[in-house]
């Protein structure tokens, strides 16, 4: 299935936009992915295995912490996965 | 040193106004280009999410943002940046901007509105490597005129 990379994360991915991986559920595909490009690990995961809080990702138009099976879910190589941080702010504490 | 056009550089500060005296937000389509910096090429209006505090919050839906990936995509383009308004407060990045600021390499624009006209627009680089290294550079913005003419846009401290 198609991965897409946000700009910042690129710079692990050998510049591409999109890399390819194969897995049956969401988390072998971020596991086999972390394998193929193992500096991405530290940028999406904690020290203790888990999503960084401000990376969302979709399994197509769907953010997968609102799936019943979450990274478990089940996924075929015509789903694509997005991955991208969160952006928010403002002028006040 | 960010560039973009007159015309998307005007229709942000306009899109801070009419939001006025909320926060607006929006996204950077275009490309970075080695040893120059980001180009903006297409602004893209995105909603405020957080309504119980639009006056000094801003937060872009994390669906809105797939599907702006997905437009620039699309178009060759890739998000070099985001743009929102400080209405009534200084054009510079609050610890709550640096806070919630992940997108390392990209371009944050922060225009300062006043009484709903729009004042000051700056930008700033998130630079580094990591959460633990990640620091605001200021930017200065090069602006685009139609006439090939250019147009640079020094920030407050740079003259």
């Amino acid at each position: 299935m198609n991965i897409h990379i946000p700009t910042p994360l690129r710079a692990y991915t050998g510049g591409l936009e999109t890399v390819s991986i194969a897995g049956a559920t969401v988390h072998a595909v971020f596991q086999q992915l972390t394998v193929t490009h193992p500096e991405l690990k530290q940028h999406l995961f904690t020290p203790e295995g888990k999503l960084r809080s401000f990376v969302n990702v979709y399994l197509n138009d769907d953010d997968i912490r609102y799936l019943e099976a979450k990274e478990g879910t089940s996924v075929k190589d015509t789903d694509e996965l997005t991955i991208i941080p969160s952006i928010a702010g403002g002028a006040n504490l | 040193m960010l560039r973009i056009e007159y015309p998307d550089y005007e229709a942000l500060r306009a899109h801070g106004e009419e939001t006025y005296p909320n926060e607006c937000c929006g996204v950077l389509l275009g490309k970075n280009v080695a040893g120059e910096g980001n180009h903006v090429h297409q602004i893209v209006r995105a909603g405020n999410t957080r309504t119980d505090s639009a006056h000094n919050r801003y937060n872009i839906a994390p669906e809105e943002l797939v599907k702006i990936q997905r437009q620039g995509r699309g178009l060759g383009l890739d998000i070099v940046g985001f743009y929102h308004s400080h209405p009534d407060h200084p054009a510079q990045w609050s610890p709550t901007d640096f806070a919630e600021a992940h997108w390392l390499g990209c371009s944050y624009i922060i225009t300062s509105i006043e009484q709903g006209d729009a004042v000051l627009t700056n930008s700033f680089l998130l630079s580094g490597t990591g959460e633990d290294d990640k620091a605001f550079e200021d930017e200065a913005i090069q602006i685009d005129i139609a006439t090939a003419n250019t147009a640079v846009h020094k920030q407050k401290g740079q003259e």
